[in-house]
């Protein structure tokens, strides 16, 4: 992965400090709360209903073991022992002191991490891939782009106040795991038909109040020109994005309003000034950060493994967890594994100290030392051999991430709700953590297949709920909490948004209503057909038809 | 209001016309657009240097053939979150070859110094209540940049190569 020179050090080290100072500023009242707020939403520190939050970057989702065993210590020292993954690939920290952030900023900069532009009207997290560089058909690893948009956007002088947050996202696969189409700025990588490498551009995808899918402005784009096409995007709407209406302002609405074509128009006019200027990509610049992600130091081995195929016959726990978690990965005798942190009960995406710890361990022993974050709040190890397998997984059993529900019912992506978020209308992990109670027992998981569960506390969508293929969204109706139902939704490359299916239901209700739901799609299924392909086939009639139907 | 220029604290040689309010018998005056394109010639004739404020809604597109005429564009910011004025900063020097003052006016907050700095303004008007001694240390508070800009100062990835 990205290692830090002197100047990405000394690059964060002085906004550490410089933070530390504005701390102190406002600790000892020479700042008030309105002056400060900016400041700290620029390094990523929120005040949320009881505490301040941080937010860490976790660039694209790479973490090495050594900023694992450094997270770990902050949730011990500062925090309550736990943090919380987050769905832009993230860590985050619910119960930090101000008093603390200027040391938590220092430590974290001794370990390549930091918390700039994780919040504010800025350029957010790059995302990408979590299979990245690993993945089967991958045209290049997306990775190298992401570090490249990730030093141009990191305190930008012109896109530091835009009109909204600002979130971009990279693949390098056709099998979109990074939700390219949801994202403010989305690119795909492809060949063209001269077989050059070149990224399709999507602009104006989101979620939020007002859902769009990313409307493709630019079918090719030779990489060397990644960054100043996002500049050129950026620049425009800068410009002219609203700032009369913050549920108005990001871009999505500008290209909704102005019309996909119009605003490609001034994009590429604009383009046209800078694309032969100081941004292009150097050839030498691109094999540099290319170097970095050059694949590990693979061994030479058959794509079998009679050890891990014994213990799959022998071992039938084994064989569930193996069956659900591993991906098929390009190196023989290697696979991807896939870590979840969405236990049966438990909140999604949060992990211990002791985990994480434990899981840096793990990471040295089994997966050269690195491991992935994922928009599902989920971790990856890419690049276990097939005979460390059983031992990693006796370990991972061990400390409690073992769960075999890697895109089952049960593996929801949830935002934190209205126990934590100040934005919250209603509670969204004990609804999630009664879901996955339901849908617990691990054949009946398996017999309903491939379901994406997603699940907000309120309208602002942070738990991605229009593109879960089952979606639910809290509201407050009259002061109590209301759970409305969506289905047909989808974030990979065939992206769209579900549609709500009737009136809401209360807390017990909706389980109720999801188990109905399932149950619709189990009776009318073709054989092996996916949720959102019976959906897409048979449309809501039928599964509306059986839930509100009155009872007999 | 206090006034950052050139690296230190300097007194305004402009007096700010708000409206259509009287011009002073002499000396540099500031004025709004409207004016500007009310009263161009008038304001050229006066044996003075003229500066036009640009409100965050208005583009540099607006005065591009005035530029010469113009020894000061001041961009204003209605609130430290209006972002507008730094793309019309960058606009002004890289597109446009404007060589003159570009002076941040508004909600100008030392936070923002480094990046208006970079995007290609040269002075800072800011609130009496902030200590000026802290503006001028601010502008060493960030040495190490990632993006080219009109200003032509190395960027991490220039420097890399040397």
């Amino acid at each position: 992965m990205y290692k830090y020179d002197e100047f990405d050090a000394e690059f964060v080290n002085q906004r550490a400090l410089q933070f530390g100072r504005q701390v102190e500023s406002r600790l000892s009242g020479k700042l008030s709360e309105d002056q400060f707020r900016p400041l700290r939403l620029m390094n990523g520190l929120y005040l949320q209903l009881h505490a301040y939050m941080l937010r860490i970057n976790v660039p694209y989702g790479c973490l090495n073991s050594t900023q694992m065993r450094k997270l770990a210590h902050i949730a011990r020292v500062y925090d309550k022992d736990y943090g919380h993954l987050t769905t832009r690939q993230n860590m985050q920290f619910n119960w930090i002191k101000l008093a603390d952030m200027p040391e938590i900023l220092l430590e974290l900069a001794s370990v390549e991490m930091h918390g700039i532009q994780s919040s504010g009207n800025c350029i957010r997290n790059i995302t990408a891939d979590e299979y990245a560089g690993v993945a089967a058909e991958e045209i290049e690893d997306p990775r190298v782009y992401c570090e490249l948009l990730r030093q141009w956007s990191s305190l930008h002088p012109e896109f530091s106040f835009l009109p909204r947050k600002f979130k971009i996202a990279v693949t390098g696969a056709a099998k979109d795991r990074a939700a390219v189409k949801a994202h403010d700025i989305g690119l795909r990588l492809h060949r063209n038909e001269n077989g050059e490498e070149g990224f399709e551009v999507f602009v104006g995808g989101g979620l939020g109040r007002t859902p769009f899918i990313g409307k493709s402005i630019r079918a090719f784009l030779p990489t060397r020109h990644v960054l100043s096409y996002c500049e050129a995007i950026l620049r425009v709407y800068n410009q002219l994005g609203r700032r009369d209406n913050k549920y108005k302002a990001r871009i999505k609405i500008l290209v909704h309003e102005m019309g996909a074509e119009p605003f490609t128009e001034l994009v590429e006019k604009e383009w046209a000034e800078i694309s032969a200027g100081a941004l292009q990509v150097p050839e030498a610049e691109l094999e540099r950060v290319r170097a970095f992600f050059a694949p590990p130091a693979y061994e030479d081995l058959p794509e079998a493994n009679s050890d891990f195929d014994t213990r799959l016959e022998n071992d039938p726990a084994f064989a569930t967890w193996a069956g659900q978690q591993l991906a098929g990965h390009k190196q023989p005798g290697y696979a991807i594994v896939n870590i979840s942190c969405s236990p049966v009960g438990k909140p999604p995406g949060d992990i211990s100290s002791a985990q994480m710890d434990a899981v840096a361990d793990l990471a040295d022993t089994y997966n050269f030392g690195e491991m992935r974050v994922t928009h599902n709040q989920n971790l990856v190890f890419t690049d276990v051999r097939k005979n460390d397998l059983f031992a990693l997984w006796q370990e991972l059993v061990r400390i409690g991430l073992a769960t075999s529900n890697h895109g089952l019912i049960s593996d929801t992506i949830c935002c934190p709700g209205l126990d934590f978020c100040a934005l919250a209308t209603a509670r969204s992990i004990p609804v999630a953590e009664k879901l996955s109670q339901r849908f617990a027992d691990q054949a009946r998981q398996e017999e309903i297949g491939e379901i994406y569960l997603n699940m907000s506390g309120c309208i602002n969508a942070c738990g991605h709920h229009h593109v879960g293929n089952i979606g639910i969204v809290g509201v407050d109706k009259k002061n109590s909490e209301l759970y409305q139902l969506m289905l047909g939704g989808s974030a990979e490359e065939d992206a769209s948004l579900g549609k709500i299916l009737g009136p809401g239901f209360d807390e017990d209700g909706i389980v109720d209503a999801v188990e109905n739901v399932v149950g619709t799609y189990l009776e009318l299924r073709d054989e092996s057909e996916r949720f959102i392909d019976t959906y897409r086939r048979i449309g809501p009639g039928p599964f509306k038809e059986r839930l509100y139907r009155a009872p007999a | 209001m206090p006034l950052l220029k050139n690296g230190e604290i300097a007194e305004d040689p402009y007096t700010r016309v708000d409206g259509d309010g009287a011009l002073p018998a002499a000396g540099a005056v500031l004025v709004d657009l409207a004016r500007w394109h009310a009263e161009r010639d008038a304001l050229i004739a006066r044996d003075a240097d003229v500066g036009v404020c640009l409100a965050s809604s208005e583009a540099p597109a607006s005065i591009v053939e005035d530029l010469p005429h113009l020894a000061l564009v001041a961009l204003e910011f209605p609130a430290f979150t209006d972002g507008r004025a730094y793309s019309s900063a960058r606009l002004l020097r890289e597109r446009h070859g404007y060589r003159g003052e570009i002076r941040a006016v508004g909600d100008v907050l030392i936070e923002q110094l480094h990046f208006m700095d970079r995007a290609g303004f040269s002075s800072f008007e800011f609130s009496s209540d902030q200590p000026a001694e802290d503006w001028v240390t601010a502008q060493s508070d960030m040495k190490i940049w990632y993006q080219p800009t009109g200003d032509e100062r190395p960027t991490a990835t220039q420097l890399r190569r040397r």
